[in-house]
């Protein structure tokens, strides 16, 4: 993994959010949770700072970092497509969509396209089992999707992305 | 409606009924009521006497008695003890709990305040997964109101008994359902669950006595207060009293959550309240109890749901997820998504768990890829009595639960994978073989021009033909062919 040279202001901001939970060693989860709404991920970099502050060992932190998959050492795609892999979508063939958008995207789970637009992530049920299967991207829910929409679900954060450069240009 | 017709709404009953924003609304529902009453008329062990004769039971899955639970914290001397809300619903296919955070918040706050009252605690924390953001949210107005209006905070309604609610957040580890895992995840370390006794109630969070209970227990147990243990008590079975939420997914009709006094019948809930199987296809199976339960037949569909039925069943009530499957899903491949699940969510510290889990994947796959033996099928059996047996907490304890249940309950299926190298549900790829049928062939080049690997070849208006050796089975000829030519064996 290539090395990450941390600005004075992202090291600052996480020393700030450390000293918010009162550089608690017992916070260490709540300060994750924190620094990666930030950074929008957990570099080995920003891991070494934490410990730091909360006075622990970096092992400590890389161990919880890699124990929950809520938290990842690799930066997301801007739009972050998750495919719900829960029993309720797998029976409705959430595996398919899955398959469908590594093909279109030509990139595996857990990785981000070339251009850095989008990442793809399984994860476990996000509660909405009466849509299955359920894809969300970013914020956004999509349910009962079938192989057929991907292209179109794909197409329509590539657009908006370009529509907004065509914008600020 | 036979939908609602066979539904009796306690955990649920403010759900959709209320603003869960507007304190106010709650109130006018009774919310606080039953907080208000224990304070000011009973004693600490009244209430535990009452949640006691009620008969409730955890409804995580685990079916501890709750009063019971509750009088264990409540008897251990010490200066400062927990009330501690599990609110990790990390079981696929379930999301009650997250139904009852985002649509009654006050009355999962109103009974940890009873709860803290009872045991002699002062703290109440709720775990929730950082998966559910607007549970969360309306988590935090709900407390910041409760507050304002006296219900939570310093000397609760001049009683001089004080209680207040913070929240800690899970970061996606299903293990962190188990108590220990849980309250070690709240410290700031590794969800890893240690070895009980000791228990959670003497010796918890930060080493203090601490209370667990799941979202849906503590639901019930304002209403309880309410309207009395005898009530409570009328509803439900001889050893599983009240009402049970299910969250009813898959190849079924209505889906979404629904509330059954214990007792009800599969074939009741799926046929009648579930309204039948999608497309009218033919039910085969439902699995309750997530990863660590078991998959039923429809032999079971006039037993009564309760705790001890499920397990008797080979299956378990688990958190209420329930995942009706039909004739097209194949049981060996059922088993294996739920493995996938354990391999991944496994913590890694104990062995039986970590390793084994990993071989009966690998058996799985080597059965659902056609190269499987009749061996490979008692060495599954086998390995998986050895993990129920050796394992150190609940999740190894159970995760062999869907293998056995399907091999008990769908020898055949597993049998038609090693003997005749098929898969009874053409679900197996790798088991699937497309071919042309030369004689109805008309060499349209349709599926030719459609195959994504090259693996048709012919010519113009003559037969085509299919090389085994390069088709991945994606089945797009046979959706293209126009003239059924191909067949699927």
């Amino acid at each position: 993994m290539p090395e990450i040279k941390l600005s004075e202001n992202t090291i600052q901001l996480i020393k700030n959010i450390c000293a918010e939970f009162e550089n608690k060693e017992n916070e260490l989860i709540n300060v994750l949770h924190r620094v990666q709404g930030k950074l929008g991920y957990l570099p080995a970099e920003v891991q070494e700072v934490i410990a730091k502050e909360l006075n622990i060992g970096v092992a400590r932190v890389y161990g919880v970092v890699t124990f929950y998959s809520f938290f990842t050492m690799i930066p997301q795609g801007e739009s972050p497509i998750s495919i719900c892999m829960g029993t309720a979508c797998y029976v409705r063939g959430a595996e398919q969509v899955l398959a469908e958008f590594k093909r279109q995207l030509n990139v595996d789970v857990g990785e981000s396209t070339n251009d850095g637009k989008f990442s793809i992530n399984c994860l476990r049920c996000v509660g909405a089992c009466g849509l299955a299967p359920v894809v969300t991207v970013g914020g956004k829910v999509f349910g009962r999707v079938a192989p057929s929409q991907v292209k179109e679900i794909i197409a329509e954060y590539t657009q908006s992305n370009s529509a907004d450069e065509a914008k600020s240009a | 409606m036979t939908v609602f017709k066979k539904q009796v709404r306690i955990a649920l009953r403010n759900c959709g009924v209320i603003d869960p924003e507007q304190i106010e609304d709650a109130i006018a529902c009774d919310a606080y009521f039953a907080l208000g009453k224990c304070l000011t008329t009973y004693s600490p062990d009244e209430v535990i006497s009452e949640i006691k004769t009620s008969g409730l039971r955890g409804r995580g899955g685990g079916g501890f008695p709750t009063g019971l639970k509750w009088e264990i914290t409540k008897n251990v001397e010490s200066d400062q003890k927990y009330v501690v809300c599990n609110a990790d619903e990390g079981d696929p296919g379930a999301f009650m709990d997250r139904s009852i955070l985002e649509g009654d918040p006050h009355s999962v706050l109103e009974a940890m305040a009873i709860c803290g009252y009872c045991i002699g605690a002062n703290t109440g924390l709720i775990y929730i997964r950082a998966e559910y953001p607007l549970a969360i949210q309306r988590l935090k107005i709900a407390i910041k109101q409760a507050e304002e209006y006296g219900l939570l905070g310093d000397n609760i309604l001049g009683s001089g008994f004080d209680f207040k609610i913070e929240m800690r957040y899970g970061a996606g580890a299903f293990v962190c359902g188990e108590e220990t895992a849980l309250i070690h995840s709240m410290e700031g370390l590794r969800g890893e669950p240690t070895v009980k006794p000791p228990f959670p109630s003497v010796s918890g969070y930060l080493g203090k006595p601490t209370n667990v209970n799941n979202v849906e227990t503590f639901a019930n147990i304002p209403v309880i207060i309410n309207k009395g243990a005898k009530w409570f008590s009328r509803i439900g079975t001889e050893k599983s009293k009240g009402t049970k939420v299910f969250a009813l997914a898959g190849k079924i009709n209505n889906v979404g959550l629904i509330e059954v006094p214990m007792g009800t019948t599969l074939r009741e809930v799926v046929y009648e309240i579930g309204g039948g199987i999608v497309n009218g296809k033919k039910f085969k199976s439902v699995q309750t109890g997530g990863p660590s339960g078991g998959c039923l037949t429809k032999d079971f569909l006039d037993t009564p749901i309760d705790y001890d039925n499920l397990v008797a069943a080979g299956s378990m009530m688990g958190s209420g997820g329930m995942i009706v499957m039909d004739e097209d899903d194949c049981m060996v491949s059922i088993a294996k998504f739920y493995l996938e699940f354990t391999l991944e969510e496994s913590c890694g510290k104990c062995n039986p768990c970590r390793i084994g889990n990993k071989r009966l994947h690998e058996i799985l796959t080597k059965i659902t890829e056609g190269n499987g033996t009749v061996e490979d099928i008692e060495r599954l059996k086998v390995l998986s009595d050895v993990i129920k047996d050796t394992s150190l907490c609940g999740l190894g304890q159970s995760s062999p639960n869907p293998v056995l249940s399907t091999i008990a309950n769908f020898e055949d299926e597993y049998m038609a994978h090693v003997k005749e190298e098929k898969c009874p549900a053409g679900q197996c790829k790798s088991l699937l073989r497309y071919d042309i049928v030369e004689d109805l062939c008309t060499g349209c080049t349709l599926c030719f021009r459609n195959c994504p690997v090259g693996a048709i070849t012919g010519e113009r208006r003559l037969p085509h033909f299919i090389d085994q050796s390069l088709c991945i089975k994606c089945g797009v000829c046979f959706e293209k062919c126009k003239f059924d030519a191909i067949t699927l064996t």
